[in-house]
């Protein structure tokens, strides 16, 4: 029962934090989402669970089955649950969540009780999509976390967020129904072997090859038109490259703490979804169309990092730079290695909170300093030397230096890859290789714009002060720093539960 | 239906033999006996201008309506093939005329409720109440009628007091033009289902749907019959606000007063389709009508030029009114599909049916609910035109996000009730072998998010062009549209009874 109470805990908080006084909501909202954070603390300290949710033989923690309601024969039903895969997303979330509440206090300054209720109504559904076990109650929560965010880019965003909120819900939501459909097809090509929209037992059929045809569509076909839509779906969110263009419009026009949600746990949607659906269920096609899904990733890589390269604008690097790291994701994805997937999972957990910290950091020093632009800033380490010293070693994060989360991510990811033989002829270690190139971009953007904003002689012109950020403002990146330590120092905490539910899902792929 | 277990024990004593038959209907003589209190009350005190005395009448008397259709519904009144005929079987009470009860009763209780802040200072006030009981009271009626007849009349009286409502606002020109326009087509679609009715009578020669049927399955003037058909046809085209009788639709929920525009644009266009469904699934039923006589042809190019031409219409709109008077032209489209979607001898004929009415039910709250708020907005003298909703969140934050929700389930995004009701035609559609009606429904909503989200843009988004100032806040139309939200997000839990009903008792129908 944690999981419901979890969902619907947020819930309530997201109402209270609605009808709280303006003044008394950042500092309600926080600590309302500690019970959040306590919980899934709680989940992952009395977590048993082995193998994959979604897959034979695999056992759920927190696994609640209730049955709800019927269309044409079909069963839905309350159904949720976690696995390896899904609780470390939960526990991003709720830190994630909590620490952003944090960060909005300095820069939110009208409507707070708006914004922080939108925030925790984004978390409870955030909370269901990971959780959640059935496709049509995933759905759900899927498409509800675009409400809050459409509200947050377009209430509180910069001066273009009008366009940049339509454009998020536009690209995203049209992403959502093609998905929607892919997904449809294949249940209802399934015909008689499943009665129910829950997702085992979809990708257990899937796998068992039940497939049948659907409206002219032989199976084949069906699969490989299903797994499209699903992937053009997902990909969107995540984003890749050609479909990113909303998320750097969103995160320019984001106000922080809505960026750190935006990168830090948003995108995850689009990976976890990508995981569970295409290469959980439809291996065949993935394993059939790799050397096209590994150009992709691989593009989005480059692609996001000369972009990034290219940026003037602080928050745009760190906004591009996402493609590129989510581009590892894919990769790690689309090697079917044990430590392909698993390091894909873990790049998805170290990402949220090495992006969280990078923007949260931005967003420390526009707060002082009114603005983003690298041009217009030299020496900031002489006035914030803390918040310097942070945003520094979230950048050495983010280029993958040993002991931080990141390196651990994108090493697990290229051992997986170079190991992987879903292209004939170890293919898939060229792509590898020509990713990897993707870090050298990655350290020089992130150094360039490091040596030219926070060293030398410091010489912003402004009538206000530019000093140290208050406290309330560098303790989030301090608890988001060390978590990234943590992890980078000791990935076993998460990734020996990782490893047991991707097991499974690469069982029997390559054979 | 199979009542709750919970529910068996209260066996109905109407089934039981202790109520004589006509008790059953109860829903429809507790509106109109209420309806004649009011008229007693304005003839005791003619000047009475107490309208919590007033709208507290009828809130009761509809209340009360309301809970003994549920108590029907829920006691199997008329249910599992035991339909109730009365009046020589001129009227039918079963689970399909009590489901639609249900529907009109609810937005009865909606609308006069928030009818109490917004008639305030307005003179007839006994007459408003009592005209809204007996256009409820007919169209009760109407989701009874088993005979043309009864059609006739019962329509009538739905209709009548409907053109006095729209004209009730008589100093404001919009609304008496709204009205003469709305009684003159009203006249004529009434004059042409009138001659359908009695070309039907001639060529079957008879006006009782069982025998209707049976006399159209001899073949005998098919010609003769099928003109009668068209010509029924267009009659509850004109009810329902269908293309190409819809014209009248925009002119008049806009110079109507808008808790009548409420009024007609969700209950008045249920009880169209109430009758619509049972005169051609029980007097033309597919199954044995002559070949030659093809009216779902009719009823699908109805649907997809009623959904594509009301949405496309409502997309260019800049008054928030007219734009939700055409999209309900669309809804109406929509719900059109539950006899679009039809096939002889379909194996989910019922459901399809069913889910049209269970959108028609959803549809009663978040339409209410729509068109309540544009009241509160007349009350507080904001203008009509979307630059006039901006900021308006700023103002009142809850009743905007009630309007939001209206909104996003008017488009069909999840998490709220229009998403499930709208998932449920479609899918069932598909399941019926009309994937491209379904298609069309899908593109349709799309669209429709565009336009339903402009609002959703100017009350969150903008910031307000003059001073709003609000002044007073109505508590009746607060309460009513809390009600309406609350009812549209509650749909979505709660949606398995809903559905699960509907069609059962559509299913019935094909039995």
């Amino acid at each position: 029962m944690i999981i419901e109470a979890l969902i619907a805990f947020t819930f309530v908080a997201a109402l209270v934090a609605f009808v709280l006084p303006d003044r008394l909501a950042g500092r309600g909202a926080f600590v309302l989402s500690l019970v959040p954070v306590v919980g899934s603390l709680y989940m992952w300290s009395q977590f048993d669970a082995s193998g994959n949710a979604l897959l034979q033989g695999g056992q759920t923690a927190f696994e609640t089955v209730v049955p709800w309601l019927q269309v044409a024969g079909y069963e839905i039903s309350w159904y949720v649950g976690v696995d390896g895969i899904s609780l470390p997303l939960v526990v991003l979330t709720t830190v994630l969540t909590s620490l952003a509440i944090v960060s909005a206090w300095t820069p939110i300054q009208h409507r707070q009780s708006q914004f922080f209720g939108l925030m925790l109504f984004m978390e409870a559904n955030l909370l269901g999509v990971f959780t959640a076990l059935d496709f049509f109650l995933w759905f759900i929560f899927w498409e509800a976390v675009l409400v809050p965010m459409y509200f947050l880019i377009g209430v509180w965003g910069g001066p273009r967020r009008k366009y940049a909120a339509i454009k998020f819900f536009v690209y995203t939501n049209a992403a959502s129904l093609i998905m929607f459909i892919g997904f449809m097809a294949l249940v209802l090509g399934l015909g008689d072997s499943t009665s129910s929209f829950a997702l085992p037992d979809v990708a257990q059929a899937l796998r068992a090859g039940e497939l049948g045809s659907f409206y002219g569509l032989d199976a084949s076909t069906l699969r490989v038109v299903a797994f499209a839509a699903m992937f053009f779906g997902f990909a969107v969110k995540v984003p890749v490259v050609p479909v990113h263009t909303w998320l750097p419009d969103a995160h320019v026009e984001a106000p922080t703490p809505v960026s750190v949600m935006l990168a830090g746990v948003l995108l995850k949607m689009g990976t976890y979804a990508l995981l569970r659906f295409n290469f959980t269920m439809l291996p065949e096609v993935a394993v059939e169309y790799a050397p096209f899904i590994a150009a992709i990733a691989v593009l989005s890589v480059i692609y996001g990092a000369m972009l990034a390269l290219a940026q003037q604008d602080l928050k745009r690097i760190v906004a591009y730079s996402s493609v590129s790291s989510m581009g590892y994701v894919i990769l790690g994805l689309v090697a079917y290695t044990a430590y392909g997937v698993g390091g894909a999972t873990f790049q998805m957990v170290a990402h949220g909170l090495i992006s969280g910290l990078m923007f949260m950091a931005v967003g420390v020093i526009y707060n002082t300093t009114h603005t983003r632009m690298v041009g217009d800033m030299s020496g900031m380490a002489d006035r914030m030397p803390v918040t310097t010293g942070i945003l520094i070693a979230g950048a050495f994060g983010y280029m993958g230096l040993p002991l931080m989360a990141g390196f651990a991510a994108e090493f697990f990811i290229f051992t997986g890859a170079f190991q992987s033989t879903v292209i004939a002829g170890n293919g898939l270690a060229i792509f590898t290789a020509a990713a990897m190139f993707g870090i050298v971009i990655v350290a020089g953007y992130l150094l360039f714009a490091m040596q030219r904003t926070l060293f030398g002689p410091f010489r912003l012109e402004t009538d206000y002060e530019v000093g140290p950020a208050p406290l309330h403002d560098t303790l989030p990146l301090a608890v988001l720093l060390v978590c990234i330590i943590a992890l980078g120092v000791a990935p076993e905490i998460f990734f020996s539960m990782i490893t047991d539910a991707v097991d499974p899902v690469i069982g029997g792929v390559l054979q | 239906m199979t009542a709750p277990a919970a529910l068996t024990a209260l066996a109905s004593p109407l089934q039981m033999g202790q109520l004589p038959e006509w008790a059953a209907l109860a829903p429809v003589l507790i509106l109109a006996v209420t309806g004649l209190v009011l008229l007693l009350i304005d003839s005791i005190d003619a000047d009475t201008t107490n309208s919590a005395l007033l709208a507290g009448v009828s809130t009761l008397g509809a209340a009360a309506a309301l809970a003994a259709t549920a108590w029907s519904l829920a006691t199997g009144v008329g249910q599992d093939n035991g339909a109730i005929s009365l009046f020589a079987d001129a009227l039918v009470v079963d689970g399909m005329s009590l489901f639609f009860t249900a529907i009109f009763t609810s937005v009865v209780v909606m609308v006069t409720i928030a009818s109490y802040d917004y008639l305030r200072d307005h003179k007839h006030q006994g007459e408003f109440y009592s005209l809204v009981l007996f256009a409820a009271s007919g169209m009760a009626l109407m989701a009874s009628a088993n005979s043309l007849a009864t059609v006739l009349v019962s329509l009538e009286l739905a209709s009548l007091p409907s053109y006095v409502l729209v004209a009730y606002l008589k100093d404001n020109r919009g609304s008496v033009e709204a009205g003469l326009k709305y009684f003159l087509i009203g006249a004529l679609s009434a004059a042409v289902f009138t001659f359908g009715v009695s070309l039907v009578y001639a060529a079957t020669g008879s006006l009782i749907f069982a025998d209707v049927a049976e006399a159209l399955s001899g073949g005998e003037f098919v010609g003769l019959a099928g003109l009668g058909m068209l010509m029924v046809l267009g009659g509850f085209a004109f009810k329902t606000a269908s293309v190409p009788f819809h014209f009248w639709a925009p002119e008049a929920y806009e110079g109507a007063p808008a808790p009548v525009s409420a009024f007609l644009s969700s209950a008045s266009k249920a009880a169209g389709f109430a009758v619509a469904f049972r005169v051609f699934v029980e007097a033309f039923p597919l199954a044995t009508v002559p070949e030659g006589i093809n009216w779902v042809l009719a009823f699908q190019i109805l649907a997809v030029a009623t959904m594509t031409l009301g949405n496309f219409a409502a997309a260019t709109q800049e008054n928030v009114k007219r734009m939700l008077a055409y999209s309900s032209i669309g809804h109406a489209g929509y719900a059109l599909i539950g006899l679009a979607a039809l096939s002889a001898g379909g194996s989910a004929n019922g459901n399809v049916l069913g889910a049209s009415m269970a959108h028609l039910f959803v549809y009663g709250f978040m339409n209410t609910g729509a068109f309540l708020f544009i009241a509160m907005v007349e009350r507080w003298g904001i203008g009509r035109t979307f630059e006039d909703y901006n900021g308006l969140a700023t103002q009142a934050p809850v009743a905007c996000v009630a309007m939001s929700v209206f909104m996003f389930s008017l488009a069909g995004l999840p998490p709220f009730g229009g998403f499930f009701s709208k998932y449920f035609l479609f899918f069932e559609a598909i399941e019926n072998g009309f994937w491209w009606l379904a298609a069309v429904g899908a593109l349709n909503s799309v669209l429709s998010l565009f336009y339903y989200s402009r609002v959703v843009r100017a009350m969150w988004f903008e910031d307000p062009s003059g001073s709003l100032d609000l002044g007073s806040q109505p508590v009746g139309l607060y309460a009513a549209v809390m009600i309406a939200a609350v009812g549209t997000l509650l749909l979505l839990p709660g949606f398995a009874p809903v559905i699960e009903t509907a069609q059962t008792v559509a299913g019935t129908l094909f039995a």
